[in-house]
């Protein structure tokens, strides 16, 4: 098993602490895991994003051009990485802020409104841990509680008192995903294929 | 050819050499051996000036020395210190690197105009906002000496030289930059003086300012720095004696010797 | 020991203090800032000399300078900044002190850009400082390969008195991988008998890089030749992967050697028989060992993140026994399998029609079904 993740935000709405996230959780549950940045003028308040690849066996490539998974957190990043998710892929949209539908019908696709529900939890910068919530939910990744625990073991000194408020939005955004969950078809974003 | 008997009796009425008194000799930290100096240059002086100060500091085994590129280049070798040989302009970097890594070591920078106030302007200019604590002396002829007299950044307004044959002309090649006036702002420098070698009364004054400098050193003060006003006689086409009244007539009003830079700690030693 | 996460620019600046470095003098360049800013941190806090240049120029003499004194001297930077340093390599070089310096790459020619690239190929591994010299270039593919590289580079730089280059680029730099850190080398207190350490009770040492006459510049530069053979023979480093029963050979080094192990994966799926051959010190190269590879397989396909830089070396190896083709990006796009494989399935070809051959219908880069 090798699985490629791309997540992808404005800066500071924390795509690449979510990647690392998922990294530390690999890395806790003895995958093969690499991250990569974006890293540059983006990173001031542009797009920024982040590749998370894990796997059984050591990572080659760090890169790819089509990712398994996409968590796309804004539009721009909606409008750059719909097109190359692999076939039968995953693409995770924040629907706060993606109004548009999802063109792709062989791809899954959760339509989350993460800021929404990042703010009924108080702070509308979960939204990127409600996403990884619901990303997790719909694969077999990793498991929640190893999310859970990097968490626990990684979040930001200066943010550890959003450690319980961060846990409920992983598991919210993880409840979302299972409550769309039409099982045949996963979450084909279009019920009518064509 | 027969090669003369060495002299030890001058005259046979005087006693005999090694009976005498010894009262000049080569400063122990002076290599004993021959330098490629032009006659007339007066960077033997300086030389000397610098090896009798780091005697009488009795700092010898634990200085470093750097030599520049230009034609003080072999200065490591007429030093009876360890050396290195830097890039051109990079001895305060390279000092840096020393000092740094070894802070008991007493180390010296020893450059010309076109090594330190040319190529080198940047690593001097950093070394004294760093407050570096090094010493380094500045031997200023206002000529590329080693590459053969051409333009140096402290060439005089309207000097002739083989990269400027029609003379130096201020709005084309720019004025005579003035280091050790500029460098003396920094907080970092704690010395920064002029002095000249054009007569025995200048020379004694260099010898007092590189003994503060080097005590500045010592201190932990910060960086010293002296410049020195020096002969080209080969490339200035004077004669020994011409070339330190140029200095006298026509350097030093533009290079006036002066202290621009004396930390209070030196006030008191003087 | 447990693994951790580290970002590559942290994990070499932290496995360098490890292998026992004492000071570093660097200037600010993406992307291995954080390399120097790990070293701002820490160096202070274990008693360590940490100082920020005013340029690469000035970064490369101070590490020189302290080089001089047998401090175990490092400094790092990106392209753009290397080539500034290239002065104060050749003089380091001449003048036989030891010294380490990580490059970690970026896009090219002139500012370029802050990508990854390997396209300082040609200025670290035939060197771009002037005269003969070479340094021992380590090129990691892993953070856990830059990491036990560069803790071996401080015994390898005062073993042999030269240069070690580390030569990585952006994306190792800047990526994280779990990765084991080493404990902290001991080193004797006592400096190297060549060190400048004060004229005390025997003569001056002098270390200088002017050899005025010919005859005696002559001399520097045969033994600097000598050395550089003792290297070669003793410290060429290199990988394989699949390569007992293969027919075609990759050769690629750091981010794209590791892409290119995918590649090869992909491709032996579909039933090429296909190996990687990853040199890990890029000088000197694994000269004999690629060699005698290209006198068993039928053609050599080199990956680089450059327009061919290592491809020269690779095929004055090959000695035109059999093809060797290029397949590069550049401008700082990393080559992915996709990129290598149809490359891979030119040479295929081409070596078969070259024997006369039609075109067998195994394709590197179709998906196995």
């Amino acid at each position: 098993m090798e699985k490629s993740i791309i997540f992808s935000g404005f800066g500071g709405q924390g795509a690449l602490f979510a990647g690392q996230l998922l990294t530390y959780a690999a890395l806790d549950a003895g995958k093969h895991v690499t991250w990569i940045p974006s890293y540059g003028p983006e990173m001031r308040g542009g797009t920024a994003h982040c590749t998370v690849v894990v796997g059984d066996e050591p990572i080659g490539s760090p890169l790819v051009r089509n990712p398994d998974m996409v968590v796309a957190m804004n539009l721009p990043s909606a409008d750059k990485y719909e097109p190359i998710v692999k076939e039968n892929g995953l693409l995770v949209v924040n629907g706060s802020l993606v109004k548009r539908p999802i063109h792709r019908y062989d791809i899954d696709a959760i339509v989350i409104p993460a800021n929404d529900i990042a703010q009924d939890y108080g702070n509308i910068r979960l939204a990127n841990v409600v996403m990884l919530g619901a990303l997790l939910a719909a694969t077999e990744l990793l498991p929640l509680e190893v999310v859970e625990q990097a968490l626990e073991d990684h979040l930001p000194e200066r943010h550890k008192r959003l450690l319980p408020a961060n846990k409920a939005a992983l598991h919210e955004g993880a409840q979302f995903a299972r409550t769309m969950l039409p099982t045949e078809d996963g979450f084909r974003a279009r019920a009518e294929k064509k | 050819m027969a090669i003369a008997e060495p002299i030890t009796q001058i005259a046979p009425d005087e006693p005999k050499l090694e009976e005498m008194e010894i009262i000049y000799q080569r400063p122990e930290a002076v290599a004993e051996t021959y330098t490629h100096y032009c006659p007339g240059c007066t960077h033997g002086i300086i030389h000397r000036l610098v090896g009798e100060v780091i005697d009488e500091l009795g700092v010898r085994e634990r200085t470093i020395g750097v030599s520049p590129v230009g034609c003080a280049v072999f200065a490591y070798r007429y030093f009876n210190t360890d050396g290195v040989e830097a890039a051109h302009g990079r001895a305060p970097a390279m000092a840096t690197g020393i000092k740094r890594a070894a802070p008991d070591k007493v180390v010296f920078t020893y450059q010309g105009d076109g090594d330190l106030a040319s190529i080198g302007g940047n690593e001097i200019l950093h070394a004294c906002a760093r407050g570096e604590n090094i010493t380094v002396i500045f031997v200023n002829n206002a000529v590329y000496g080693m590459t053969g007299g051409q333009m140096a950044p402290t060439t005089l307004p309207g000097m002739v030289t083989t990269s400027s044959p029609y003379g130096r002309d201020v709005k084309l090649q720019g004025a005579p930059i003035h280091i050790t006036e500029m460098l003396a702002m920094m907080p970092g420098v704690a010395y920064a003086v002029r002095r000249s070698t054009h007569s025995v009364a200048e020379i004694r004054k260099t010898k007092k300012a590189i003994k503060l400098a080097f005590e500045a050193q010592l201190k932990g003060l910060g960086l010293g720095l002296v410049e020195v006003l020096s002969t080209c006689p080969t490339n200035w086409r004077l004669d020994p004696n011409e070339s330190l009244n140029f200095i006298r007539d026509n350097m030093v009003p533009i290079y006036p010797p002066g202290d621009f830079k004396v930390h209070d700690e030196l006030k008191k030693r003087r | 020991m447990a693994k951790e996460l580290w970002k590559g620019n942290e994990a070499l600046a932290e496995a360098a203090l490890r292998a026992g470095a004492e000071a570093y003098f660097g200037y600010p360049i993406t992307p291995q800032t954080e390399l120097l800013e790990h070293m701002s941190r820490r160096m202070p806090k274990l008693g360590l000399t940490f100082l920020q240049a005013e340029s690469e120029l000035a970064s490369i003499n101070m590490v020189y300078g302290a080089a001089t004194v047998g401090a175990r001297a490092m400094t790092s930077s990106s392209s753009p900044g290397i080539s500034l340093m290239q002065e104060g390599l050749s003089y380091i070089a001449a003048s036989e002190v030891p010294a380490v310096v990580v490059d970690i790459m970026r896009g090219g020619p002139g500012l370029g850009n802050i990508q990854p690239s390997q396209g300082d190929y040609f200025q670290m591994v035939k060197t771009a400082g002037h005269g003969d010299y070479h340094a021992i270039v380590l090129a990691p593919s892993t953070i856990q390969e830059a990491i036990d590289l560069i803790y071996d580079s401080f015994e390898l730089a005062f073993k042999y008195r030269t240069i070690v280059t580390i030569l990585a680029d952006g994306s190792l730099g800047q990526m994280m991988e779990p990765v084991e850190m080493p404990e902290f080398k001991e080193w004797p207190e006592e400096r190297p008998g060549w060190a400048l350490t004060g004229a005390k009770g025997r003569e001056p040492h002098t270390i200088s890089s002017l050899y005025l006459g010919a005859e005696n510049l002559e001399k520097l530069n045969l033994r600097l030749q000598k050395k550089l053979a003792e290297i070669k023979a003793n410290e060429v480093r290199y990988e394989t992967l699949m390569t007992d029963d293969a027919e075609f050979l990759i050769v690629a080094f750091g981010t794209v050697g590791r892409i290119a192990q995918s590649a090869v994966r992909q491709a032996r799926e579909n039933g090429v028989k296909v190996g990687l051959f990853r040199p890990i010190t890029l000088w000197p190269f694994a000269e004999e060992e690629l060699m005698a590879m290209t006198r068993r397989v039928r053609g050599v396909l080199v990956a680089e993140m450059n327009a061919g830089q290592m491809f020269e070396d690779v095929k004055a190896i090959a000695q035109g026994r059999i093809p060797v083709q290029f397949t590069g990006r550049m401008g700082g796009t990393i080559p992915l399998p996709d990129d290598i494989l149809p490359a891979l399935d030119t040479l295929i070809d081409s070596v078969r029609s070259r024997n006369g051959n039609k075109p067998e219908p195994t394709r590197a880069r179709e998906v196995s079904a």
